[in-house]
Parts: C-alpha cells; structure tokens; sequence
C-alpha cells in the first residue's frame, strides 16, 4: 500500500517533468529534465522492485543511474564543443 | 519494534514522495533554466534521499540495504557533478541568470565593516 503511493507520487512528478522536457525554451531545459527522469525512472525501478517483492530491479536501477550519469554529461560535452572527441590541447595550439 | 520501523519507514516514504511533487512542480513552475536546477536538486537530494532511506528500513539488514546505500551514494556525488556541467555549459553558452541585483563585481567587502569597531 505505501509503496504503491510511493510509485503514484513518482508516476505524477515523472508527468510533470516530461511537461517541462517537451515545454522546455532552450536545450539546457530539455537536458535537466531528461536528468530528472532518470532520476524519477531510479526511484521508479526500486519502488516497483519492493512492490512486486523482486529485489533483483535495483540492479537495473543502479546500472540505470551510471548511465544516467556517463549520458547526461556526455549529451552536455556534446553542445557544449559539438563533438564528443573533443581536445583541449588542439583548441589552444590553433 | 517491528511496528515502530514500520511507522518511521511509513513516515520516511511519505516525506520523500512530498519533496518529489514539489522538486517537479517547481521544475514546472521556476521561471529560468539556473531556478529549475535548485528544484531537480531537490528531487536528487531530499526526495530520493528520504525514499531510499525509507526503503531501507523496509528491507532490513541485507544486500538490499547495500543496495539502496550503493543508489545514494552513487545520488550523492552524481548529481552536483551533473548540476556543475550544466549551469557551465548555460554560461559557456551566454544564457546568463536573471538578478535582481548584480553583486559579481564586489569581490571584496569595504575596509571600513572590516574591524567591526574593535580598534580605537
């Protein structure tokens, strides 16, 4: 019964932010709630874990939050230099 | 004993799910991009921070436990790092944020509130 308020709780804020990821004015917007849904997705995957009494989701979970992670600062180096391959030393000898 | 877990796990949950909502309301409501970064922090800090803990308490001593700790921690030092990259990646990009009163140029405070009436 808790964990099924708890997952209602997570289903409506994941709503919320999926609302501000489409809305979003620039792409810094977009990338912020794309993190929170992961964030949301995280919590999600081990509430659903304890509701169905299968532990084994937070294995999902914790890979999902490297990902998450490795994704979210990838996707920010990419508009931030416009290439993943990115090297400071060819920036400064140029 | 068994009872009183239940209740502070009970209690914990319905705290961490109520700063959920508000971390996504806020992300909705917050009018520029530097204010929705302090309402995702909330969801990354207080709201995860209380569920997983009353989750916690749920599962007892176990790998689960581990687990959950494992998911705050990897919380803990992910999402400063992420919040860091972005607000460096909004200047970087001249998206600057709203003040009402711009202090950056004051590096240092005047001469005269240093001493604080201590010398004669």
């Amino acid at each position: 019964m808790m964990f099924a308020a708890a997952a209602a709780a997570i289903l409506t804020a994941l709503a919320l932010v999926i609302a501000r990821a489409i809305r979003g004015p620039t792409v810094f917007d977009r990338v912020l709630a794309g993190n929170s849904v992961g964030t949301l997705a995280i919590l999600l995957l081990a509430v659903i874990g304890f509701l169905t009494g299968r532990p084994e989701f937070l294995d999902i979970a914790l890979t999902y939050g490297l990902l998450n992670l490795i994704g979210t600062l990838a996707v920010l180096k990419f508009f931030r230099h416009g290439d993943l391959a990115y090297d400071v030393d060819t920036e400064t000898k140029s | 004993m068994t009872v009183a877990v239940n209740i502070a796990s009970v209690a914990l949950m319905t705290v961490g799910s109520f700063f959920v909502i508000v971390g996504a309301l806020g992300l909705v409501r917050m009018p520029e991009v530097f204010t929705r970064m302090h309402a995702a922090g909330i969801i990354d800090t207080v709201g995860t921070g209380f569920l997983i803990l009353g989750m916690c308490l749920q599962a007892g001593a176990s790998l689960v436990t581990l687990k959950l700790l494992f998911l705050l921690v990897l919380f803990f030092f992910g999402s400063p790092i992420v919040t860091h990259a972005l607000a460096q990646a909004c200047l970087h990009e001249n998206i600057q944020p709203r003040l009402a009163e711009d202090r950056r140029d004051i590096t240092s405070p005047p001469a005269a509130s240093a001493d604080d009436g201590r010398q004669p």
